[in-house]
């Protein structure tokens, strides 16, 4: 009935483990940087409660890197295994920054190992907070050094190919392409937006549930305003790929927005739907404004669809996840301005039912948000998997059995997905937040007032 | 030397410590199961964890720097070893993904169990298996090509005496280097009971141990009658390997110098890795990938021998950090901090 396909399903497999790898790479990424702001806090202000909300934050953080490590092991080997020959070709080229990755990990995980078991080992104030420093920049330079091979396969740079013989290799070139900036930066702020908005979502939840405190107010003003910091810093920094796209890669920018023919002062349209002769409806039309995105210029000239070859022209559907995640980062900048509104403005209660509840959602949203910007990014930059150099057909493993991995994996991410569930709610849940306040606070009601 | 010998040199290197550190995390992994199922748990257990909580994801990370180093130096080793490793390689990763979730969630979850333990015991020897597949493959005669992409022979695989002496000597010395590092380390806690029977597991291996070492020996002749000609030529160096091999079980027989001990452990395969290394020249894949003619171009190859070095220079004194507070911290050790 269907001809067996080794590409789509080593495509499927590929996707499927990124898509469940990013929410713990995200994690691992973003989240030392608040439970290290968190301490700092602590330390500044003698406040213990934000020392006690980085203990409980890293109890649960440690656990989902843990699933990290080993689900970016996987896609490390897939690359190989699914992809053999896009890496006997790129692998002359990207198997620098894919090296000095795993040193960035390594760097991260040694001194993880240090922070989580030195709470109370040290003498100076900072002392144990320093070690959260290296954590946050191993965690950050890997995230760089991968996002570089990822911004590689968009722009590549820095080689010389002769028919499937790569003769000569800048490495330095190929890591500095033009697309890296723009991506690194998207990649790190997005990460942090993300992981505030969880911790955040976690916060707002637990007053939701068990009622408020100065505990858990502190808990999320911190978060809601680490959440709002980096959601502008992401909405600047996908203005910066824009405008990357704009000028290095106009196919996926044009496919993205529908703009099918070049012109000067292009409109950018937002939602809406695509019928079958590629008409557009129900959308919204900003007039110029595509045109300002990618130059800073209202009657710059954009290229549309109609400058690319028929069969180089990404899906259009990426046009969706556009959307999509345009929409949700927004709502993220919505959510956390308004609670920090409303915390100065006296009048209104940054605490009320609606707003936490907004505040909860903003957690998968900002999660999905995440995944919707990759989905982007991976599809629109088909049919290639190496712009320009090799398409993702030729570089797939050519095997009878790649839907057995398939299955393996798909065992494997459904069983840690829902392990990982399962423990860290039982982890919470066995050693409640009122608890551990109580044995460690013995004169104070949770929360900090005197008893 | 070229850079494309150093390179060799580093991933061998790389082998090695992968080789040690992870054989005594699977084994530690395996004898915690092991302990719990036959109740001896309370006596070794803290001892285990102890050592394996600050540093199991430090083997993960040997593991990638290996893969992605021998792909980066020999882009054309990735491209064979990609293609004919699809089933092997995903199996290897599953049980990696299950072996250290769980250790996680077993570790840093709320409460222990049996399934969880029995889980990431079990995959701990299943990994070094599947990952042998790969140093079996390499003695050649396992991949044939067609149609312009390398495919594994499966039967061919599973049906060859070398592989399966090959797998049984990758779960002995597991077991048999874990023990006695082990050993050692409940030496250095004064943990008397855990010592006793971790001394009794590093005996009890030690002779399946140099029996699979022996089998795979021969076996590698009929296999690949080049190589074990080459590895005959190195007899001293198999020669040493017995040698410490002999020292580290007399030093555990007579119940002393237990560091000196795991030193001859480590110099008995650091002998073994390199005579079997040395004999493998010039292929790395027998005979389809060469060391000088596959290596990638000089600029690459200098420039991961640079982040190399570099790497190191960073990592070096921040492992020695880790290592002075944790494992060779004495109150640390002794379960004081």
């Amino acid at each position: 009935m269907f001809a067996y396909d080794s590409v789509i399903l080593a495509r499927m497999l590929t996707s499927m483990t990124l898509v469940f790898h990013i929410i713990f790479a995200t994690i691992g990424v973003g989240v030392p940087l608040l439970i290290s702001a968190a301490e700092y806090v602590g330390i500044r202000k003698r406040d213990p409660s934000y020392i006690l909300l980085a203990r409980r934050w890293t109890r649960g953080f440690v656990i989902i890197v843990a699933v990290g490590v080993v689900t970016g092991t996987a896609i490390g080997l897939q690359l190989f295994l699914l992809w053999p020959t896009f890496m006997q070709i790129a692998g002359h080229v990207i198997s620098l920054p894919l090296f000095m990755e795993t040193f960035a990990f390594f760097f991260e995980a040694i001194f993880l190992g240090a922070y989580i078991y030195t709470w109370d080992r040290f003498k100076g104030r900072y002392t144990h907070w320093y070690l959260s420093l290296p954590v946050i920049i191993g965690g950050g330079m890997s995230a760089v050094f991968i996002t570089s091979v990822n911004a590689f396969m968009n722009t590549p740079q820095g080689f010389t190919l002769e028919g499937r013989t790569i003769t000569s290799v800048e490495p330095l070139t190929a890591i500095l392409n033009p697309a890296t900036p723009s991506k690194v930066f998207h990649v790190l702020t997005s990460s942090y937006m993300t992981c505030g908005a969880i911790l955040a979502a976690l916060t707002a939840f637990f007053i939701l549930k068990y009622g408020n405190n100065k505990y858990y107010k502190k808990a999320l003003k911190l978060t809601m305003i680490v959440t709002l910091v980096f959601s502008i810093f992401t909405a600047i920094a996908g203005d910066t790929s824009a405008k990357f796209l704009a000028t290095y890669q106009p196919e996926k920018l044009a496919a993205a927005e529908w703009h099918f023919e070049t012109e000067k002062g292009a409109d950018l349209i937002l939602f809406g739907r695509l019928t079958e002769d590629n008409e557009i409806k129900g959308a919204i039309h900003l007039p110029k404004i595509l045109s300002f995105l990618s130059f800073g210029d209202f009657n710059s000239e954009v290229i549309g669809l109609d400058r690319v070859d028929a069969d180089l022209i990404p899906p259009l559907w990426i046009h969706y996840m556009f959307d999509l995640m345009v929409t949700l980062g927004a709502y993220s900048i919505m959510i956390s301005m308004l609670f920090l509104v409303f915390m100065f403005w006296k009048k209104r209660d940054q605490y009320n039912k609606w707003l936490l509840r907004a505040i909860v959602v903003n957690a998968p949203f900002a999660m999905l948000a995440l995944e919707f910007g990759w989905i982007y990014a991976e599809v629109g930059r088909q049919p290639w998997i190496m712009r320009g150099y090799l398409r993702v057909a030729e570089g797939a493993v050519s095997s009878p059995y790649v839907h057995y991995a398939f299955a393996m994996f798909l065992v494997l991410y459904v069983l840690l997905g829902t392990f990982v569930t399962l423990i860290l709610v039982r982890l919470y849940k066995k050693n409640p937040i009122q608890k551990e306040w109580e044995q460690r606070f013995p004169d104070t009601l949770f929360g900090g007032d005197q008893r | 030397m070229s850079y494309e010998v150093l390179g060799l040199s580093a991933l061998w290197f790389f082998l090695f410590a992968y080789l040690i550190i992870a054989s005594i995390d699977f084994g530690a992994g395996f004898f915690a199961y092991y302990a719990k199922q036959t109740k001896k748990d309370h006596i070794l257990n803290r001892l285990i964890s102890r050592y394996l909580s600050p540093v199991w994801e430090i083997t993960n990370v040997f593991f990638i720097f290996f893969y992605y180093g021998l792909a980066g130096f020999f882009p054309d080793a990735g491209y064979y070893y990609g293609s004919a490793m699809l089933i092997p390689g995903s199996i290897i990763l599953v049980l990696i993904g299950i072996r250290g979730s769980f250790y996680a969630f077993e570790n840093y979850g709320s409460r222990s169990s049996l399934l969880y333990t029995f889980l990431y015991g079990a995959s701990g020897l299943l990994i070094p298996a599947a990952i042998s597949t790969g140093l079996t493959i390499s003695e050649g005669g396992f991949l044939r090509e067609e149609g312009g992409s390398i495919h594994l022979r499966y039967t061919e695989l599973l049906t060859n005496p070398f592989s399966w002496a090959v797998v049984f000597l990758a779960i002995v010395s597991v077991l048999y280097i874990s023990a006695n590092f082990l050993t050692y380390y409940a030496n250095k806690a004064g943990d008397e009971p855990a010592r006793k029977i971790l001394r009794s597991y590093a005996l009890f291996w030690s002779a399946p141990q140099i029996i699979a070492s022996l089998t795979a020996f021969i076996a590698i002749s009929r296999q690949n009658p080049e190589h074990y000609n080459n590895m005959l030529d190195l007899w001293w160096m198999f020669g040493l390997s017995v040698l410490f091999f002999l020292g580290a079980v007399y030093f555990i027989y007579k119940e002393r110098n237990y560091g000196l001990s795991f030193i001859c452990v480590m110099l008995q395969f650091f002998f073994a890795l390199l005579g079997y290394g040395i004999g493998h020249m010039p292929y790395i894949l027998y005979d389809q990938i060469q060391v000088t003619a596959d290596a990638t171009l000089p600029a690459m190859g200098t420039a991961l021998l640079l982040a190399f070095g570099g790497g190191l220079l960073m990592l070096i004194p921040s492992l020695i950090f880790v290592m002075r507070m944790f494992l060779f911290d004495a109150e640390y050790v002794k379960g004081k901090k």
